[in-house]
């Protein structure tokens, strides 16, 4: 009889649940993770990595309508092929996928393939999948178990979000699309709607900008990107414009009407003004909701609130031996967040010294849209709204030696002191690969360095890394290069 | 640019010492490393070691100049190819202190620098690189560190959450929130004197021990928690108690010839062992506990803002263990029969040998007795252990002529000796303490009413 007792079974092989199962394997537990789809969940298959697969075509596409102020001609025109576009984005997703299942191998761990259902505390039984696959799919990993009972001391739910829908405006697969279809367009649309600024909407907008698309992005916030810093939002908002998107904000779409082959969307602004836009597809990016159907978690009694599972600060439910990280375990619904959070749960579990609980004002944010904007930590209004003297220091792309080198001079690095103590609050960056220098902040952060020791660093010239410390000295009068 | 050497510290609580004499004169040149001048403080005289080379070019303070001011202007060093014509437009006339250019052999690391000040209003100071006690650096955040001195903390005073036992600012946030770790008053208002004055100087580097002994020639034990307790409450102890000492000679006999009879007369279980036994040293206890009742002034510990006047005499009594000591208390001794005390002496004193004490059995107390009776010692001073105010020193009791009534005679003398916190007990009140202390020893029946 196949041995179907482990100490750590994790639900979901997302991004929170393969990285909790690996740790787990470290400490020596005898781990076992049900994925009913694909391992590396949404972030690997239809997320984070396919996006940035689809939005590096779209940068090198930027980059060749460019190439003229560079000295460069390009004989001929560049055209996007959108089914080698999309082919590209599903084999580097295809590649990571396969990866995960190597990862899973060399750790021993054992994947059963099926969807997961509580039954009891510490028993599951593993059966169909209750929804349809998202096609194509990469195929099952071999080697896997299968549908069956299952039982461990410590269950890990793990399974992530799904898109949010609207009522009225269901995504139908066709004509309005969630990110799914967004991913994988069979030909190139000549216009969309995009419904929702954050992060997936606006990286989408983007994307389908630089493939020459007519993009209205509609946000129901007074400012794209609503959880960003309002200045930086705003930054943005003309850079991204300056490309040709369009975006109304502070309005809703309110109705969808569908025609065989286009849409119109009924948008009213909050001053009560309506307009129709008519355009091939409408994009419902309004927000992600947790998986918590069909657990069995009613069944067990398992706290929900607002959609997600309710934990402590160690991923404890208030189920005995039920655990929940990640998206399904509430916002921000971010891949490093579940990741951290499922490493803090088992090593809670397994009594590491040293766990703490996550501090969430030090998980940053990217978003990939051209210009890019990363952040952590608090937004100035969040800070003032907190009570806090603050100082705040700006440095703008357009005097950095290395910006203005790569013809990326537009963008601006704002951070956010305690002027009491020097503590860093928040930082909050647009512009060229912003996203891999906010890493720099949230280390310092991490630390608690005070702003003594960020002046104190050397940042290397010419970087655009130059302008984060320039940004510090700004904060305390003591700009150089401005 | 001329270099200035200034006054060193060589303790970081030195602040004037005696220009005892240069070792060099104006034209000589130095190298790093050459002694150059002799500095006397109170304590000792301690060479001064050139750290760049140079000329000397001008001596500024005479030798055999007294109370120089420590990082006042003392000589001025030449680089190469500069001339005594440089000295005046260095700025370094007068007092105009300068980083000290000098280090010595036996100075000690004051700690504070690293740091350099920048927003007004985010560091008044440079935050100093504190020290734990052991000398060892403390690890801390530099946003604890600078909350910690916003906060008037003690960095020292508190442990760490994060890695590796790394001071965070949750750790500050929740030592405020509990009050805890204050800094002595002293380093709070004056964050730039050396680190908490108060605390104790550190005596010579491990390095600066070892290198007077041959290598192989000594074995290294590694301190252990109660060693290092004695050295740091010693030390503390000897550094900021001013202690005096009073001595007084009791005649032993009679207290013999009770104990004797007494002992005679306890009751016995069905197995023949007596329901006490007394012991000298149980009877100095009670009778050091009843003269502290009979002179409550002197039955008080030192607090800098008031007397702490104490109800009970609570007596503690150093046992010598494999290691180290430990100082049990008997608690209210004034108030219990010496049977009792004896019996809990008994206890204390085995379970100490065990190291079974409970800290609530060790800690505190009002005053304490060292006993080396039993070791032969005719008479020693102690070292009084806070928040005691005294300490009884006690030697054997041996047969030594007296005079009595004019005529030599013989009789069983035990030396005492009462060390005090002067702050607390005054020389009269110690004194006035032994005189009750020797009355109950010399008439030992008023014990037991």
């Amino acid at each position: 009889m196949a041995d179907t007792n482990y100490d750590v079974i994790i639900i979901g092989s997302g991004p929170g649940g393969y990285v909790t199962a690996i740790r787990a394997a470290q400490l020596g537990f005898k781990t076992a993770i049900v994925e009913r789809e694909h391992l590396g969940g949404i972030c690997l298959n239809w997320g984070c990595i396919p996006t940035k697969a689809l939005l590096r075509s779209a940068e090198i596409m930027d980059h060749a309508n460019h190439a003229k102020g560079f000295g460069l001609t390009l004989d001929g025109t560049m055209k996007a092929d959108v089914k080698d576009v999309v082919a590209r984005s599903r084999g580097v997703s295809a590649r990571l996928n396969g990866g995960v299942g190597f990862l899973m191998k060399k750790n021993k761990i054992d994947v059963i393939w099926g969807e997961a259902k509580l039954k009891k505390p510490g028993e599951i039984v593993v059966g169909k999948p209750s929804k349809p696959a998202v096609e194509p799919q990469h195929p099952v990993p071999k080697g896997v178990k299968g549908e069956g009972t299952y039982t461990a001391k410590h269950i890990i739910v793990a399974t992530g979000a799904r898109p949010r829908a609207l009522p009225g405006i269901e995504p139908d697969g066709k004509l309005i699309w969630t990110y799914f279809e967004a991913m994988k367009p069979s030909k190139m649309p000549k216009s969309l709607v995009v419904m929702g600024s954050g992060a997936i909407g606006i990286e989408f907008a983007s994307f389908y900008r630089s493939m020459g698309v007519d993009v209205t992005v509609v946000e129901l916030m007074p400012n794209v990107m609503p959880v960003e810093d309002e200045e930086i939002s705003k930054f943005a908002r003309k850079a991204l414009e300056k490309r040709g998107l369009k975006i109304i904000t502070e309005a809703k779409v309110t109705k969808v009407d569908k025609a065989a082959d286009s849409i119109t969307a009924h948008v009213e602004t909050k001053d009560g003004k309506t307009s129709q836009i008519k355009a091939d597809h409408l994009i419902s990016a309004v927000g992600v909701q947790g998986n918590i159907e069909n657990l069995g978690l009613e069944g067990l009694g398992v706290k929900t609130d607002r959609g997600c599972i309710v934990i402590d600060g160690y991923g404890k439910t208030n189920v005995p031996g039920l655990y929940a990280i990640g998206d399904v375990a509430g916002p921000p619904m971010l891949a490093h967040k579940a990741e951290h959070e499922g490493v803090i749960c088992i090593e809670k579990i397994a009594g590491v010294d040293g766990v703490h609980p996550m501090d969430h004002r030090k998980i940053p944010g990217c978003t990939y849209c051209n210009p890019q904007v990363a952040s952590v930590g608090l937004t100035e209004a969040k800070a003032k709204a907190d009570g806090r003297e603050i100082r705040v220091g700006r440095y703008q792309f357009n005097a950095n030696g290395k910006a203005i080198a790569l013809g990326e001079d537009n963008g601006m690095i704002k951070v956010i002191f305690d002027k009491k103590t020097g503590e860093l609050l928040g930082a909050h960056m647009c512009g060229a690969e912003v996203t891999e220098l906010i890493q720099g902040f949230v280390v310092a952060m991490n630390l608690e360095t005070t702003e003594e020791e960020l002046m104190h660093t050397i940042f290397p010239h010419p970087t655009l890394s130059e302008m984060m410390k320039e940004s510090v000295l700004d904060a305390y009068g003591r700009v150089l290069n401005a | 640019m001329p270099i200035n050497i200034t006054m060193p510290a060589l303790s970081p609580t030195m602040e004037e010492g005696n220009l005892a004499k240069w070792l060099v004169k104006e034209g000589d040149t130095v190298s790093a490393g050459d002694v150059i001048a002799e500095i006397e403080t109170d304590k000792a005289t301690m060479e001064v070691e050139a750290v760049d080379e140079g000329t000397v070019g001008k001596i500024v303070v005479p030798e055999g100049t007294a109370a120089v001011k420590v990082n006042e202007l003392i000589a001025v060093l030449l680089e190469d190819g500069e001339d005594a014509s440089a000295i005046d437009t260095s700025g370094g006339g007068g007092a105009a202190p300068a980083a000290a250019a000098l280090e010595t052999a036996s100075a000690t690391d004051a700690g504070a620098q690293e740091v350099i000040p920048v927003g007004a209003e985010a560091a008044t100071a440079p935050v100093p690189v504190p020290k734990g006690a052991d000398g060892n650096r403390i690890f801390a955040s530099p946003l604890a560190r600078r909350l910690a001195q916003l906060n008037g903390l003690d960095l020292k005073a508190l442990s760490g959450s994060g890695p590796h036992g790394r001071i965070v600012k949750k750790d500050i946030e929740a030592a405020v929130a509990a009050g805890t770790g204050k800094a002595a008053p002293a380093t709070a208002e004056a964050p730039k004197a050396a680190p908490a004055a108060s605390a104790p100087a550190a005596g010579p580097s491990a390095d600066q021990v070892l290198k007077n002994f041959a290598e192989g020639s000594y074995e290294l034990v590694p301190h252990d928690g109660m060693r290092k307790t004695i050295a740091k409450r010693l030390t503390e102890s000897k550094q900021t108690i001013p202690h005096f000492y009073v001595s007084v000679d009791c005649e032993l006999d009679a207290l013999l010839a009770l104990r004797a009879q007494l002992n005679g007369s306890a009751s016995k279980d069905k197995d023949g062992n007596p329901a006490y036994k007394l012991s000298v040293n149980d009877m100095t206890i009670k009778a050091l506990a009843l003269a502290l009742r009979d002179v409550p002034d002197a039955n008080v510990s030192w607090t800098d803002d008031n007397m702490v006047m104490h109800k009970h005499a609570d007596v503690g009594v150093a046992v010598s263990i494999p290691g180290g000591l430990i100082t049990p208390i008997i608690r209210r001794a004034e108030e219990k029969p010496l049977s009792v005390i004896s019996n809990e002496m008994k206890d204390l004193g085995k379970r100490a040998k065990d190291r079974k004490l409970k800290p609530e059995e060790y800690q505190g107390g009002t005053t304490a007795v060292s006993n080396m009776g039993m070791m032969g010692v005719k008479n020693f001073s102690a070292v009084v252990n806070p928040p005691h105010a005294t300490i009884l020193a006690v030697g054997a009791g041996e047969k030594r002529p007296v005079v009595k009534d004019g005529e030599l005679a013989v009789a069983t003398v035990m030396s005492v000796t009462l060390s005090t916190d002067h702050r607390c007990v005054d020389g009269a009140l110690g004194a006035e303490l032994l005189a009750a202390f020797k009355g109950y020893i010399e008439n030992p029946m008023s014990m037991l009413v």
